[in-house]
Protein backbone atom coordinates (compact mmCIF):
# COMPACT_ATOMS: atom_id res chain seq x y z
CA UNK A 1 0.00 0.00 0.00
CA UNK A 2 0.94 3.58 -0.53
CA UNK A 3 1.57 5.61 2.48
CA UNK A 4 1.42 8.84 0.35
CA UNK A 5 -0.98 9.42 -3.06
CA UNK A 6 -0.72 13.04 -3.60
CA UNK A 7 -3.00 13.26 -6.38
CA UNK A 8 -3.06 16.77 -8.34
CA UNK A 9 -2.26 18.82 -5.13
CA UNK A 10 -2.62 22.58 -5.99
CA UNK A 11 -2.71 25.42 -4.29
CA UNK A 12 -2.82 29.00 -4.62
CA UNK A 13 -2.94 32.20 -3.10
CA UNK A 14 -4.15 35.54 -3.22
CA UNK A 15 -2.20 38.51 -3.54
CA UNK A 16 -2.72 42.48 -3.47
CA UNK A 17 -4.37 44.43 -1.27
CA UNK A 18 -6.79 46.41 -3.93
CA UNK A 19 -7.05 44.29 -6.96
CA UNK A 20 -6.64 40.78 -5.81
CA UNK A 21 -4.26 38.28 -8.09
CA UNK A 22 -4.03 34.41 -7.92
CA UNK A 23 -0.13 33.18 -7.06
CA UNK A 24 0.53 29.57 -7.57
CA UNK A 25 2.61 28.22 -4.66
CA UNK A 26 2.49 24.53 -5.80
CA UNK A 27 1.09 23.54 -9.31
CA UNK A 28 -0.78 20.14 -9.48
CA UNK A 29 1.43 17.76 -7.80
CA UNK A 30 1.20 13.50 -8.19
CA UNK A 31 3.45 11.87 -6.32
CA UNK A 32 3.19 8.26 -4.46
CA UNK A 33 5.61 7.64 -1.63
CA UNK A 34 5.56 3.86 -0.71
CA UNK A 35 5.26 2.25 2.71
CA UNK A 36 8.93 2.05 4.22
CA UNK A 37 10.28 4.55 1.77
CA UNK A 38 12.63 7.50 3.04
CA UNK A 39 11.74 10.14 0.56
CA UNK A 40 13.58 13.12 -0.15
CA UNK A 41 11.95 16.26 -0.98
CA UNK A 42 14.45 18.55 -2.80
CA UNK A 43 14.76 21.67 -3.80
CA UNK A 44 15.35 25.33 -3.47
CA UNK A 45 13.84 27.97 -0.66
CA UNK A 46 10.47 29.18 -1.66
CA UNK A 47 10.23 26.19 -4.11
CA UNK A 48 6.90 24.89 -2.41
CA UNK A 49 8.34 22.50 -0.38
CA UNK A 50 6.63 23.81 2.91
CA UNK A 51 3.70 24.42 1.37
CA UNK A 52 3.07 20.70 0.26
CA UNK A 53 3.64 19.67 3.96
CA UNK A 54 1.20 22.26 5.37
CA UNK A 55 -1.19 21.13 2.66
CA UNK A 56 -0.55 17.32 3.70
CA UNK A 57 -0.81 18.11 7.64
CA UNK A 58 -4.00 20.82 6.73
CA UNK A 59 -2.55 23.68 8.09
CA UNK A 60 -3.69 25.24 4.91
CA UNK A 61 -6.83 23.49 2.51
CA UNK A 62 -5.81 22.76 -1.09
CA UNK A 63 -7.38 24.77 -3.71
CA UNK A 64 -7.71 21.39 -6.23
CA UNK A 65 -6.57 18.08 -5.71
CA UNK A 66 -6.54 15.63 -2.65
CA UNK A 67 -4.04 13.14 -1.31
CA UNK A 68 -4.52 9.79 0.59
CA UNK A 69 -2.63 9.26 3.73
CA UNK A 70 -2.04 5.56 4.97
CA UNK A 71 -4.97 4.69 2.53
CA UNK A 72 -7.41 7.59 4.28
CA UNK A 73 -8.47 10.57 3.00
CA UNK A 74 -6.11 13.37 4.37
CA UNK A 75 -8.80 14.70 5.90
CA UNK A 76 -9.54 11.65 7.95
CA UNK A 77 -9.33 12.79 11.90
CA UNK A 78 -7.69 8.77 12.33
CA UNK A 79 -4.31 9.62 9.69
CA UNK A 80 -3.23 12.20 12.32
CA UNK A 81 -2.67 9.45 15.02
CA UNK A 82 -0.10 7.80 12.78
CA UNK A 83 1.20 10.81 11.54
CA UNK A 84 4.31 12.69 13.10
CA UNK A 85 5.54 16.23 12.22
CA UNK A 86 8.73 18.55 12.82
CA UNK A 87 8.19 21.87 11.04
CA UNK A 88 10.58 23.83 9.86
CA UNK A 89 12.92 26.03 12.60
CA UNK A 90 10.00 24.68 15.38
CA UNK A 91 8.67 26.53 18.17
CA UNK A 92 7.05 25.21 21.26
CA UNK A 93 5.46 26.49 23.90
CA UNK A 94 8.09 28.33 25.97
CA UNK A 95 6.82 28.15 29.71
CA UNK A 96 6.83 24.40 29.08
CA UNK A 97 9.65 22.26 29.86
CA UNK A 98 10.51 19.69 27.29
CA UNK A 99 9.09 17.14 29.42
CA UNK A 100 6.13 18.67 30.11
CA UNK A 101 6.30 19.70 26.28
CA UNK A 102 5.91 15.87 25.49
CA UNK A 103 3.71 15.00 28.19
CA UNK A 104 1.42 17.10 26.52
CA UNK A 105 1.72 16.12 23.00
CA UNK A 106 1.32 12.46 24.26
CA UNK A 107 -1.96 13.51 25.65
CA UNK A 108 -3.07 15.24 22.36
CA UNK A 109 -1.87 12.10 20.84
CA UNK A 110 -3.50 9.97 22.57
CA UNK A 111 -0.70 8.13 24.38
CA UNK A 112 -2.23 6.28 26.94
CA UNK A 113 -1.50 7.95 30.52
CA UNK A 114 0.18 4.23 31.81
CA UNK A 115 2.71 4.28 29.32
CA UNK A 116 3.10 8.44 28.73
CA UNK A 117 5.81 9.51 31.19
CA UNK A 118 8.05 6.31 30.46
CA UNK A 119 7.69 6.64 26.91
CA UNK A 120 8.83 10.63 27.01
CA UNK A 121 11.42 9.96 29.05
CA UNK A 122 12.71 7.49 26.54
CA UNK A 123 12.18 9.67 23.75
CA UNK A 124 14.53 12.38 25.77
CA UNK A 125 17.05 9.96 25.97
CA UNK A 126 16.73 9.16 22.57
CA UNK A 127 17.47 12.42 21.35
CA UNK A 128 19.95 13.29 24.07
CA UNK A 129 18.07 15.84 26.30
CA UNK A 130 17.58 13.75 29.42
CA UNK A 131 19.92 16.40 31.31
CA UNK A 132 17.76 18.94 29.99
CA UNK A 133 14.04 17.66 30.45
CA UNK A 134 13.37 19.63 33.45
CA UNK A 135 14.35 23.06 31.79
CA UNK A 136 11.82 25.57 30.21
CA UNK A 137 11.86 25.89 26.47
CA UNK A 138 13.00 29.36 26.32
CA UNK A 139 16.54 28.63 27.70
CA UNK A 140 17.11 26.24 24.72
CA UNK A 141 19.02 26.98 21.87
CA UNK A 142 18.33 26.49 18.48
CA UNK A 143 19.83 22.87 17.71
CA UNK A 144 18.34 21.91 21.48
CA UNK A 145 14.76 23.04 19.96
CA UNK A 146 15.19 20.70 17.11
CA UNK A 147 15.67 18.15 18.83
CA UNK A 148 12.38 18.49 21.04
CA UNK A 149 11.19 18.96 17.88
CA UNK A 150 12.26 15.32 16.96
CA UNK A 151 11.25 13.88 19.77
CA UNK A 152 7.56 15.37 19.75
CA UNK A 153 7.43 14.09 16.10
CA UNK A 154 7.83 10.56 16.78
CA UNK A 155 6.54 10.32 20.00
CA UNK A 156 3.48 8.15 19.16
CA UNK A 157 5.01 5.78 17.33
CA UNK A 158 3.59 6.93 14.07
CA UNK A 159 4.02 4.68 11.01
CA UNK A 160 5.03 8.03 9.05
CA UNK A 161 6.96 10.56 10.23
CA UNK A 162 7.36 14.49 7.98
CA UNK A 163 10.14 16.21 9.04
CA UNK A 164 10.35 19.57 7.25
CA UNK A 165 14.15 21.00 6.74
CA UNK A 166 15.33 18.41 10.22
CA UNK A 167 18.73 19.57 9.61
CA UNK A 168 18.41 22.85 9.67
CA UNK A 169 20.18 24.94 12.36
CA UNK A 170 22.11 22.02 13.47
CA UNK A 171 25.99 21.82 13.89
CA UNK A 172 27.67 19.36 12.48
CA UNK A 173 27.24 16.27 15.35
CA UNK A 174 23.69 17.21 15.63
CA UNK A 175 23.15 16.60 11.77
CA UNK A 176 25.29 13.09 12.05
CA UNK A 177 22.49 12.49 15.11
CA UNK A 178 19.12 13.55 12.97
CA UNK A 179 20.68 11.13 10.04
CA UNK A 180 20.79 8.47 12.38
CA UNK A 181 17.59 8.68 13.80
CA UNK A 182 16.11 8.96 10.39
CA UNK A 183 17.85 5.59 9.52
CA UNK A 184 16.93 4.09 12.34
CA UNK A 185 13.21 5.25 11.48
CA UNK A 186 13.98 3.56 7.99
CA UNK A 187 14.89 -0.02 10.02
CA UNK A 188 11.81 0.33 12.28
CA UNK A 189 9.91 0.25 9.15
CA UNK A 190 8.75 4.16 9.27
CA UNK A 191 8.10 5.68 6.25
CA UNK A 192 9.83 9.14 6.35
CA UNK A 193 8.96 11.96 4.26
CA UNK A 194 11.28 14.69 4.49
CA UNK A 195 12.67 18.06 2.89
CA UNK A 196 15.96 19.49 2.70
CA UNK A 197 18.10 21.45 0.60
CA UNK A 198 21.24 19.63 1.82
CA UNK A 199 21.54 17.23 -0.87
CA UNK A 200 24.38 15.04 0.93
CA UNK A 201 21.89 14.20 3.26
CA UNK A 202 19.71 13.67 0.73
CA UNK A 203 22.03 11.37 -0.97
CA UNK A 204 23.43 9.03 2.00
CA UNK A 205 19.74 8.87 3.29
CA UNK A 206 16.93 8.41 0.64
CA UNK A 207 15.90 5.79 -1.32
CA UNK A 208 14.09 8.34 -3.56
CA UNK A 209 13.85 11.58 -3.93
CA UNK A 210 11.52 14.56 -5.63
CA UNK A 211 13.01 17.91 -7.27
CA UNK A 212 10.39 20.56 -7.00
CA UNK A 213 10.67 24.12 -8.38
CA UNK A 214 8.38 27.14 -8.54
CA UNK A 215 6.17 25.33 -7.27
CA UNK A 216 6.56 22.15 -9.64
CA UNK A 217 7.64 18.54 -9.18
CA UNK A 218 10.27 18.15 -12.17
CA UNK A 219 11.21 15.15 -11.58
CA UNK A 220 11.35 11.91 -8.85
CA UNK A 221 13.66 9.25 -9.31
CA UNK A 222 15.59 6.55 -7.05
CA UNK A 223 19.02 7.35 -5.47
CA UNK A 224 20.98 4.41 -6.42
CA UNK A 225 19.46 4.52 -10.57
CA UNK A 226 20.88 8.61 -10.19
CA UNK A 227 23.78 8.08 -8.62
CA UNK A 228 24.69 4.80 -10.92
CA UNK A 229 23.93 6.31 -14.40
CA UNK A 230 27.31 6.80 -16.07
CA UNK A 231 28.09 9.67 -17.90
CA UNK A 232 30.02 7.78 -21.13
CA UNK A 233 33.42 9.29 -19.76
CA UNK A 234 35.84 8.00 -17.79
CA UNK A 235 37.64 9.14 -14.91
CA UNK A 236 41.63 8.33 -15.09
CA UNK A 237 43.95 9.24 -12.36
CA UNK A 238 47.70 8.56 -12.88
CA UNK A 239 51.24 10.20 -11.43
CA UNK A 240 53.02 12.78 -13.68
CA UNK A 241 53.44 15.67 -12.92
CA UNK A 242 53.12 17.11 -16.85
CA UNK A 243 49.75 16.55 -19.02
CA UNK A 244 50.60 14.13 -21.67
CA UNK A 245 50.15 15.49 -25.61
CA UNK A 246 48.62 12.92 -26.70
CA UNK A 247 46.00 12.63 -24.06
CA UNK A 248 44.67 16.28 -24.92
CA UNK A 249 44.40 15.21 -28.72
CA UNK A 250 41.93 12.18 -27.43
CA UNK A 251 39.61 15.37 -25.83
CA UNK A 252 40.40 15.03 -22.12
CA UNK A 253 39.79 17.58 -19.63
CA UNK A 254 42.77 16.99 -17.85
CA UNK A 255 44.04 18.83 -14.40
CA UNK A 256 47.87 18.61 -12.30
CA UNK A 257 47.28 18.20 -8.51
CA UNK A 258 50.41 17.26 -6.91
CA UNK A 259 52.46 14.83 -8.36
CA UNK A 260 48.95 13.13 -10.35
CA UNK A 261 47.02 14.04 -13.09
CA UNK A 262 43.33 13.63 -13.28
CA UNK A 263 41.95 13.19 -16.54
CA UNK A 264 38.28 12.79 -18.01
CA UNK A 265 37.59 11.40 -21.51
CA UNK A 266 35.10 9.69 -23.35
CA UNK A 267 34.79 6.31 -22.54
CA UNK A 268 35.44 5.03 -25.95
CA UNK A 269 39.19 6.52 -26.02
CA UNK A 270 40.23 4.07 -23.27
CA UNK A 271 41.81 2.17 -24.92
CA UNK A 272 44.26 4.94 -26.27
CA UNK A 273 44.37 6.30 -23.31
CA UNK A 274 46.15 3.45 -21.55
CA UNK A 275 48.80 3.00 -24.34
CA UNK A 276 49.72 6.45 -24.06
CA UNK A 277 50.71 5.84 -20.11
CA UNK A 278 52.11 2.36 -21.37
CA UNK A 279 54.39 4.24 -23.98
CA UNK A 280 55.14 7.11 -21.59
CA UNK A 281 55.96 4.43 -18.70
CA UNK A 282 53.50 6.37 -16.47
CA UNK A 283 51.89 4.58 -13.34
CA UNK A 284 48.35 4.24 -13.68
CA UNK A 285 46.48 5.16 -10.27
CA UNK A 286 42.62 4.73 -11.07
CA UNK A 287 40.71 4.30 -14.08
CA UNK A 288 36.55 4.41 -12.99
CA UNK A 289 33.40 5.22 -15.05
CA UNK A 290 32.25 8.97 -14.34
CA UNK A 291 29.13 8.63 -12.46
CA UNK A 292 25.55 11.11 -12.08
CA UNK A 293 26.02 12.57 -8.77
CA UNK A 294 22.37 13.67 -7.15
CA UNK A 295 23.57 17.46 -7.14
CA UNK A 296 24.17 16.84 -10.71
CA UNK A 297 20.64 15.87 -11.32
CA UNK A 298 18.79 18.71 -8.99
CA UNK A 299 21.27 21.29 -10.85
CA UNK A 300 19.43 19.71 -14.31
CA UNK A 301 15.94 19.56 -12.67
CA UNK A 302 16.37 23.11 -12.03
CA UNK A 303 16.81 24.75 -15.20
CA UNK A 304 13.31 25.95 -16.61
CA UNK A 305 12.08 23.30 -19.44
CA UNK A 306 10.80 24.82 -22.16
CA UNK A 307 7.04 24.94 -21.95
CA UNK A 308 7.96 26.35 -18.73
CA UNK A 309 10.10 29.12 -19.87
CA UNK A 310 7.70 30.37 -22.19
CA UNK A 311 4.90 30.24 -20.06
CA UNK A 312 7.08 32.40 -17.24
CA UNK A 313 7.98 34.87 -20.57
CA UNK A 314 4.27 35.01 -20.92
CA UNK A 315 3.76 36.33 -17.17
CA UNK A 316 2.20 33.42 -15.80
CA UNK A 317 2.09 33.92 -11.74
CA UNK A 318 4.46 30.97 -10.10
CA UNK B 1 -15.56 17.78 28.24
CA UNK B 2 -13.83 15.98 25.60
CA UNK B 3 -10.19 15.11 26.88
CA UNK B 4 -8.34 17.37 24.47
CA UNK B 5 -10.35 20.08 25.47
CA UNK B 6 -9.59 19.83 28.67
CA UNK B 7 -5.56 19.59 27.82
CA UNK B 8 -5.71 22.24 25.60
CA UNK B 9 -7.63 24.20 28.60
CA UNK B 10 -5.05 23.29 30.98
CA UNK B 11 -2.74 24.42 28.90
CA UNK B 12 -3.59 27.57 28.48
CA UNK B 13 -4.00 28.08 32.23
CA UNK B 14 -0.40 26.71 32.91
CA UNK B 15 0.86 29.72 30.22
CA UNK B 16 -1.17 32.52 32.12
CA UNK B 17 -0.23 31.41 35.44
CA UNK B 18 3.30 30.93 34.27
CA UNK B 19 3.51 34.32 32.33
CA UNK B 20 2.51 35.95 35.96
CA UNK B 21 -0.84 36.56 35.07
CA UNK B 22 -1.78 36.32 38.14
CA UNK B 23 0.72 38.91 39.65
CA UNK B 24 -1.93 40.88 39.24
CA UNK B 25 -3.66 40.00 42.58
CA UNK B 26 -0.39 41.43 44.15
CA UNK B 27 -1.85 45.35 42.63
CA UNK B 28 -5.57 44.19 43.90
CA UNK B 29 -4.76 42.95 47.20
CA UNK B 30 -2.39 46.37 47.69
CA UNK B 31 -4.89 48.77 46.23
CA UNK B 32 -8.05 47.19 48.13
CA UNK B 33 -6.27 46.67 51.48
CA UNK B 34 -5.32 50.74 51.19
CA UNK B 35 -8.48 51.68 50.25
CA UNK B 36 -10.32 49.88 52.91
CA UNK B 37 -7.63 51.44 55.88
CA UNK B 38 -8.74 54.64 53.92
CA UNK B 39 -12.77 54.52 53.49
CA UNK B 40 -12.25 52.59 57.54
CA UNK B 41 -10.59 56.20 58.41
CA UNK B 42 -12.55 58.97 56.60
CA UNK B 43 -16.49 57.86 55.74
CA UNK B 44 -18.93 57.12 58.51
CA UNK B 45 -21.96 54.28 57.63
CA UNK B 46 -21.28 54.22 54.18
CA UNK B 47 -17.52 52.32 54.37
CA UNK B 48 -19.75 48.96 53.06
CA UNK B 49 -21.06 50.64 50.34
CA UNK B 50 -17.43 52.05 49.39
CA UNK B 51 -15.50 48.50 49.66
CA UNK B 52 -18.36 46.84 47.55
CA UNK B 53 -18.34 49.62 44.85
CA UNK B 54 -14.73 49.63 45.07
CA UNK B 55 -14.42 46.47 45.30
CA UNK B 56 -16.04 44.83 42.51
CA UNK B 57 -15.30 47.48 40.23
CA UNK B 58 -11.95 46.32 40.53
CA UNK B 59 -12.70 43.06 40.53
CA UNK B 60 -14.59 43.34 37.06
CA UNK B 61 -11.95 45.96 35.38
CA UNK B 62 -8.74 43.68 36.51
CA UNK B 63 -10.49 41.11 34.82
CA UNK B 64 -11.87 42.66 31.73
CA UNK B 65 -8.16 43.73 30.69
CA UNK B 66 -6.54 40.31 31.53
CA UNK B 67 -9.80 38.53 29.45
CA UNK B 68 -8.66 41.55 26.41
CA UNK B 69 -5.14 41.14 26.84
CA UNK B 70 -4.93 37.04 26.60
CA UNK B 71 -7.71 36.58 24.72
CA UNK B 72 -6.47 38.79 21.55
CA UNK B 73 -3.22 36.40 21.26
CA UNK B 74 -5.20 33.33 22.31
CA UNK B 75 -5.35 32.05 18.59
CA UNK B 76 -3.08 34.59 16.89
CA UNK B 77 0.00 34.15 18.84
CA UNK B 78 0.01 30.47 18.11
CA UNK B 79 -0.36 31.27 14.24
CA UNK B 80 2.29 33.61 14.64
CA UNK B 81 4.66 31.57 16.93
CA UNK B 82 3.80 28.08 14.62
CA UNK B 83 3.49 26.37 18.10
CA UNK B 84 -0.16 25.61 16.19
CA UNK B 85 1.58 23.52 13.77
CA UNK B 86 2.42 20.95 16.25
CA UNK B 87 -0.87 20.76 17.53
CA UNK B 88 -2.83 20.62 14.81
CA UNK B 89 -0.86 17.89 12.98
CA UNK B 90 -2.14 15.92 16.10
CA UNK B 91 -5.76 14.49 16.28
CA UNK B 92 -6.71 17.78 17.28
CA UNK B 93 -9.61 19.09 15.58
CA UNK B 94 -9.40 22.95 15.09
CA UNK B 95 -13.27 23.53 17.11
CA UNK B 96 -11.39 21.56 20.02
CA UNK B 97 -8.47 23.55 19.94
CA UNK B 98 -10.58 27.10 20.01
CA UNK B 99 -12.87 25.72 22.71
CA UNK B 100 -10.11 24.29 24.88
CA UNK B 101 -8.45 28.10 24.75
CA UNK B 102 -11.90 29.61 25.67
CA UNK B 103 -12.08 26.98 28.59
CA UNK B 104 -8.71 27.91 29.27
CA UNK B 105 -8.81 31.32 29.62
CA UNK B 106 -12.01 31.64 31.49
CA UNK B 107 -10.11 29.49 33.55
CA UNK B 108 -7.83 31.88 34.60
CA UNK B 109 -10.15 34.45 35.06
CA UNK B 110 -12.46 31.96 37.28
CA UNK B 111 -9.44 31.09 39.56
CA UNK B 112 -8.34 34.92 39.66
CA UNK B 113 -11.88 36.37 40.41
CA UNK B 114 -12.14 33.67 43.46
CA UNK B 115 -8.90 35.07 45.28
CA UNK B 116 -10.27 38.42 44.35
CA UNK B 117 -13.44 37.51 45.83
CA UNK B 118 -11.61 36.40 49.26
CA UNK B 119 -9.73 39.88 49.29
CA UNK B 120 -13.04 41.56 48.71
CA UNK B 121 -14.71 39.58 51.63
CA UNK B 122 -11.74 40.22 53.59
CA UNK B 123 -11.91 44.47 53.28
CA UNK B 124 -15.84 44.05 54.11
CA UNK B 125 -15.07 42.39 57.22
CA UNK B 126 -12.23 44.99 58.09
CA UNK B 127 -14.87 47.55 57.88
CA UNK B 128 -17.69 46.07 59.19
CA UNK B 129 -15.97 43.57 61.57
CA UNK B 130 -19.04 41.24 60.44
CA UNK B 131 -20.59 39.49 57.60
CA UNK B 132 -24.42 40.54 56.71
CA UNK B 133 -26.95 38.87 55.41
CA UNK B 134 -26.59 40.96 52.53
CA UNK B 135 -23.35 40.33 51.61
CA UNK B 136 -24.52 37.13 49.92
CA UNK B 137 -25.50 39.34 47.20
CA UNK B 138 -22.00 40.37 46.08
CA UNK B 139 -21.56 36.77 45.77
CA UNK B 140 -24.20 37.39 42.89
CA UNK B 141 -22.42 40.11 41.72
CA UNK B 142 -19.25 38.01 41.25
CA UNK B 143 -21.23 35.63 39.56
CA UNK B 144 -22.56 38.24 37.03
CA UNK B 145 -18.98 39.31 37.00
CA UNK B 146 -17.89 36.25 35.73
CA UNK B 147 -20.72 36.16 33.18
CA UNK B 148 -19.39 39.40 31.92
CA UNK B 149 -15.51 37.57 31.28
CA UNK B 150 -17.30 34.89 29.76
CA UNK B 151 -18.63 36.96 26.82
CA UNK B 152 -15.29 39.65 26.54
CA UNK B 153 -13.61 36.26 26.77
CA UNK B 154 -15.50 34.67 23.79
CA UNK B 155 -15.48 37.97 21.93
CA UNK B 156 -11.64 38.38 22.22
CA UNK B 157 -11.12 34.93 20.81
CA UNK B 158 -13.83 35.83 17.78
CA UNK B 159 -11.30 38.78 16.80
CA UNK B 160 -8.23 36.47 17.49
CA UNK B 161 -9.06 34.45 14.73
CA UNK B 162 -9.04 36.38 11.99
CA UNK B 163 -7.64 39.63 13.34
CA UNK B 164 -3.97 41.36 14.53
CA UNK B 165 -3.73 41.37 18.30
CA UNK B 166 -3.88 45.14 18.56
CA UNK B 167 -6.78 45.40 15.83
CA UNK B 168 -8.71 42.74 17.75
CA UNK B 169 -7.98 44.69 21.80
CA UNK B 170 -9.51 47.33 19.96
CA UNK B 171 -12.43 45.64 18.48
CA UNK B 172 -13.17 44.13 22.14
CA UNK B 173 -12.68 47.07 23.86
CA UNK B 174 -14.71 49.01 21.62
CA UNK B 175 -17.60 46.10 22.63
CA UNK B 176 -16.81 46.27 25.95
CA UNK B 177 -17.47 49.76 26.39
CA UNK B 178 -20.39 50.27 23.87
CA UNK B 179 -22.06 47.06 26.06
CA UNK B 180 -21.65 48.62 29.01
CA UNK B 181 -24.06 51.05 27.56
CA UNK B 182 -26.18 49.33 25.88
CA UNK B 183 -29.36 50.09 28.31
CA UNK B 184 -28.83 53.84 27.11
CA UNK B 185 -28.51 52.77 23.33
CA UNK B 186 -31.81 51.00 23.74
CA UNK B 187 -33.57 53.58 25.16
CA UNK B 188 -32.05 55.94 22.25
CA UNK B 189 -33.41 53.15 19.90
CA UNK B 190 -36.65 53.27 21.25
CA UNK B 191 -37.21 57.01 20.78
CA UNK B 192 -35.53 57.65 17.40
CA UNK B 193 -38.00 57.08 14.53
CA UNK B 194 -36.73 55.81 10.70
CA UNK B 195 -33.75 54.34 9.68
CA UNK B 196 -31.08 55.86 12.13
CA UNK B 197 -34.17 54.50 14.66
CA UNK B 198 -33.04 51.16 12.71
CA UNK B 199 -29.78 50.86 13.11
CA UNK B 200 -29.94 51.80 16.40
CA UNK B 201 -31.86 48.94 17.41
CA UNK B 202 -30.16 47.10 15.28
CA UNK B 203 -26.63 48.11 17.42
CA UNK B 204 -28.63 48.23 20.85
CA UNK B 205 -29.48 44.37 20.20
CA UNK B 206 -26.07 43.17 18.60
CA UNK B 207 -23.42 44.54 20.94
CA UNK B 208 -23.29 42.36 24.33
CA UNK B 209 -25.42 43.80 26.73
CA UNK B 210 -22.96 44.49 29.70
CA UNK B 211 -25.03 47.11 31.44
CA UNK B 212 -27.70 44.03 32.14
CA UNK B 213 -24.97 42.23 33.81
CA UNK B 214 -24.04 44.92 36.39
CA UNK B 215 -25.15 44.77 39.63
CA UNK B 216 -22.72 46.55 41.35
CA UNK B 217 -24.48 49.55 42.17
CA UNK B 218 -27.61 47.45 43.72
CA UNK B 219 -25.63 44.97 45.11
CA UNK B 220 -23.30 47.70 47.49
CA UNK B 221 -26.83 49.57 48.50
CA UNK B 222 -27.72 45.98 49.53
CA UNK B 223 -30.72 45.58 46.88
CA UNK B 224 -31.26 41.76 46.42
CA UNK B 225 -31.40 40.37 43.06
CA UNK B 226 -33.99 38.61 41.43
CA UNK B 227 -33.95 34.60 40.99
CA UNK B 228 -35.56 35.03 37.84
CA UNK B 229 -32.87 37.91 36.34
CA UNK B 230 -29.79 35.68 37.30
CA UNK B 231 -31.27 32.90 35.12
CA UNK B 232 -32.07 35.46 32.13
CA UNK B 233 -28.46 36.40 32.78
CA UNK B 234 -26.78 32.98 33.06
CA UNK B 235 -28.67 32.32 29.61
CA UNK B 236 -28.03 35.14 27.60
CA UNK B 237 -24.27 35.27 28.41
CA UNK B 238 -23.94 31.84 27.68
CA UNK B 239 -25.80 32.06 24.94
CA UNK B 240 -23.98 34.89 23.34
CA UNK B 241 -20.51 33.24 24.12
CA UNK B 242 -21.60 29.87 22.24
CA UNK B 243 -22.71 32.30 19.41
CA UNK B 244 -19.64 34.09 19.16
CA UNK B 245 -17.13 30.98 19.92
CA UNK B 246 -19.17 29.25 17.18
CA UNK B 247 -17.84 32.17 15.32
CA UNK B 248 -14.66 31.82 15.99
CA UNK B 249 -15.08 27.90 15.56
CA UNK B 250 -16.07 28.93 11.80
CA UNK B 251 -13.99 31.36 10.59
CA UNK B 252 -10.86 29.13 11.95
CA UNK B 253 -12.36 26.06 10.75
CA UNK B 254 -11.74 27.79 6.95
CA UNK B 255 -8.37 29.45 7.78
CA UNK B 256 -5.16 28.67 6.09
CA UNK B 257 -2.18 28.72 8.48
CA UNK B 258 0.47 30.24 6.92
Amino acid sequence: MAAIEILDLEKSYSVGFWRKRPKLALRPLRLTIEEGEVFGFLGPNGAGKTTTLKLLMGLVFPTAGSARILGLDMDDPRVKSEIGFLPEQPYFYDHLSARELLNYYGQLSGVPAKERSSRVERMLGRVGLSDSAGVQLRKFSKGMLQRVGLAQAILHDPKLVFLDEPMSGLDPSGRREVRDLIQQLRNEGKTVFFSTHILSDAEALCDRVGVIHQGELRGVGSVAELTSQKQGKIEIIFYSQRIPAGLTNLGADARISGDMVNAVLPEEQQDAALEILRSERLKLISLVPVRNSLEEYYIQKLQPTEGRAAEDRKGVAV
Amino acid sequence: MNSRIGFVAFNTFREAVRDRVLYNLIAFALMLSGAAILVGEISIDIERLVVVNLGLTAVSLFGVVIAIFIGIGLVSKEIDKRTLYTVLSRPVRRWEFVVGKFFGLTGTLVVNTFFMALGVFLALLYVAHRFQNMDFWVLVALYFIVLQFFIVCALALFFSTFSTPLMSAVFTFALFVIGSLAEDLRGFARVTQGVAGWIATGIAYVVPNFSALNIIGAVAHGDPVAGRLILYSTIYALLYSTIAISGAVLIFQHRNLK
